[in-house]
């Protein structure tokens, strides 16, 4: 049971600003991802929330009560640590008895609560085993049993997966996805894989250069990118741009001039971008449809992923396109193709990166 | 070619390589070793020429039930475990304040490892003359300027002084392995034991001095081969007195052979001084191997 808000916090380091005025709001038993470019300050802020890190300004409240000056033993939180950062020279059953041993609680209590969860994370064999004779995956599940015995209200993972194998991760992923449904803890979980954001998140907080970009639903994010940087950031691969034109504008919709010069009607609200406006139309892979009437350009590469095929196609005023297919669709190399830019599924963002609001929401959102 | 016959033949080449090193080793190590052996056996005063011959274990009767011999014994182990324990527990503690952040560090660290570049005949000299003496001493005038009486430290508490320079000697390498070591201590580590509710005593008690573990053994061990054989401060402060009262093995054995020239008694105490080095040496081995398994 545990809410966190945060209030227009800031962060100084000398005089560099790195997290200029974060304002968010964390629901009880919700699972926020904060993800960005490395360096956007997001594990930064996450060790403010920690109390690993002195706030400059701004308020931080658990629950209703303001934090800031709070020691980080007495916020209620437990933290997985992107190196583990169990204790060497103690096996496992000490490591997660640390915590418990110095907030005084009973031995008896202290064993029936780490056997217990020794038994859901699966450790009960390597109890007595050092740090230094588990696996990475054995040492993660350690580290996260260690924040669980503590019983916190908040759950914070720092890059908890980023040093394992691509498979292990996979596995992981979805052992901490159980994990979450199961304890029903609110958890804050920092990563800059968008594959983990996405598929765990309740809510994913995009930050960059210490600002918020957006925060919503990880499908909010994918079809309704507030602005270039997280139509960019978020999908992979990345969403494909192209400059172009207003011809005419309403309310209702924006005629955009393509570089090739046809006309394409994007039904999205174009009440302040006047005919003659620089936009930039921002379409998914997976929405350029292969072999339909529009920009016409030839293959240059092909990336067969076996459920999916990439096309990377050369549009005739020399921009590379990448359109998604099957994985049975077949272009030979340098033949030319016409892929058609679906309007529905077209973003025009703004000068100002801004993206124009559009008036159809995807069904899932609705 | 067999393996069996490309073996033997690294060995022979592996031999001759090593035969010189062997070499140098038997001509200065075990020939004096085994002269120390022979001449603990003799009568061999240089003051009594016409006294010679076998003495049989007479050497070795007189030295274990002479009252300086268990002294000088006494003071050994006193001497190393004193200095031990101040250079280790000050340096743990010097370790862990010179890895914090503060103004002048780069200075202070110098400062503080400066005295091991100082050899031990002048250090001792220093504190003899320039710190402790009765009259000129710093410490004096300073005890005096306050209306005390200074005391006269190598008279009054010889073995006390004498650990106290050696271990002002020693503390910088302790502090240097130990400071290094404190140094790879990783952040996440500390940051998570802070996060579990520790404060800095505990973190200190369950998290420092746990990593610390190994370098400890390591600077014991080296710091324990050295302080066995401490000379040269004894003999330029104390010369071993007054009476026995700061005499250790090492300044027993030269006192013997060349104050009082009896070269068998002083083999005879060599050898003692052999056998306690390598009981030493084994406890010390075996603590360290086990602390050096992962």
């Amino acid at each position: 049971m545990a809410t966190v808000e945060l209030r227009d916090i800031r962060k100084t380091y000398l005089k560099d600003e790195i997290i200029k005025g974060v304002s968010l709001t964390i629901e009880d038993r919700e699972f926020v991802v904060f993800v960005g470019p490395s360096g956007c300050g997001k594990s930064t802020l996450l060790r403010m929330i920690a109390g690993l890190e002195d706030i400059t300004a701004g308020d931080l409240l658990i629950d209703g009560r303001r934090v800031n000056d709070v020691e980080p033993a007495k916020r209620g939180l437990a933290m997985v640590f992107q190196s583990y950062a169990l204790y060497p020279h103690m096996d496992v059953y000490k490591n997660m008895e640390f915590g418990l041993k110095l907030a005084g609680m009973p031995a008896s209590e202290r064993s029936a609560k780490i056997r217990d969860v020794a038994r859901i994370l699966q450790l009960e064999p390597y109890l007595h085993h050092k740090p230094g004779q588990l696996s990475g995956g054995q040492r993660q599940r350690v580290a996260i049993g260690r924040a669980i015995v503590r019983n916190p209200k908040v759950f914070l993972f720092d890059e908890p997966l980023s040093n394992l194998d691509a498979a292990l991760r996979g596995q992981m992923r979805v052992e901490l996805a159980t994990l979450h449904r199961r304890l029903n803890a609110t958890t804050i979980y920092v990563t800059h894989d968008q594959v983990e954001a996405m598929t765990m998140a309740d809510k994913i907080v995009v930050l960059q250069g210490g600002v918020v970009e957006q925060v919503g639903s990880p499908l909010e994010l994918y079809h309704h990118p507030r602005n270039l940087f997280v139509a960019k950031f978020i999908g992979s691969p990345p969403m494909n741009f192209i400059p172009v034109v207003v011809e005419t504008s309403s309310t209702e919709s924006v005629t955009v001039r393509l570089p090739d010069e046809t006309f394409l009607d994007v039904p999205v609200d174009g009440s302040n971008t006047p005919a003659g406006t620089a936009l930039t139309l921002g379409i998914r892979p997976e929405h350029v449809a292969l072999d339909e009437p529009g920009l016409a350009g030839q293959v240059e590469i092909v990336e067969r992923l076996g459920a999916a095929t990439l096309f990377h196609i050369r549009l005739r005023d020399g921009q590379l396109l990448v359109a998604q297919s099957d994985g049975a669709a077949d272009h030979p190399l340098d033949s030319g193709v016409s892929v058609g830019l679906p309007p529905r599924h077209c973003h025009l963002f703004g000068a100002d990166g801004l993206a124009l609001a559009a008036h159809a929401r995807h069904p899932l959102l609705a | 070619m067999t393996t069996a016959a490309r073996t033997g033949r690294v060995d022979r080449a592996g031999l001759a390589m090593l035969s010189p090193a062997v070499v140098i080793l038997l001509i200065w190590s075990i020939v004096p070793l085994v002269m120390t052996l022979w001449y603990s056996f003799r009568n061999y005063n240089l003051v009594d020429p016409t006294l010679h011959g076998f003495a049989g274990i007479d050497n070795y009767r007189y030295l274990l039930t002479d009252p300086d011999f268990i002294t000088s014994l006494i003071n050994t182990l006193v001497l190393v475990a004193g200095v031990l324990f101040v250079s280790v527990g000050i340096g743990t503690l010097l370790a862990v304040l010179y890895d914090q952040e503060f103004f002048g560090r780069g200075i202070a660290r110098v400062l503080v490892i400066s005295p091991f570049f100082v050899m031990p005949t002048v250090a001792a000299l220093v504190w003899k003359n320039l710190m402790l003496h009765p009259i000129y001493g710093v410490y004096s005038s300073m005890m005096r300027a306050v209306g005390l009486t200074p005391v006269d430290w190598l008279q009054q508490f010889p073995m006390a002084t004498v650990m106290m320079i050696v271990a002002w000697e020693w503390l910088p390498f302790s502090v240097l392995i130990l400071l290094t070591a404190v140094q790879s201590l990783d952040s996440e580590q500390k940051e998570a034991a802070r996060m579990d509710g520790a404060g800095p005593v505990a973190r200190f008690r369950y998290i420092i001095v746990p990593h610390l573990a190994r370098a400890i053994t390591v600077v014991i061990m080296i710091e324990t081969i050295y302080l066995l054989t401490i000379f040269a401060e004894i003999s330029v402060t104390t010369a071993g007195g007054p009476g026995v009262a700061s005499t250790n093995l090492a300044f027993l054995i030269y006192a013997r052979a060349l104050l009082q020239f009896d070269v068998g008694g002083a083999s005879a105490g060599g050898m003692a001084a052999i056998v306690i080095a390598n009981i030493v040496a084994v406890f010390l081995v075996r603590a360290v191997a086990r602390n050096l398994e992962v």
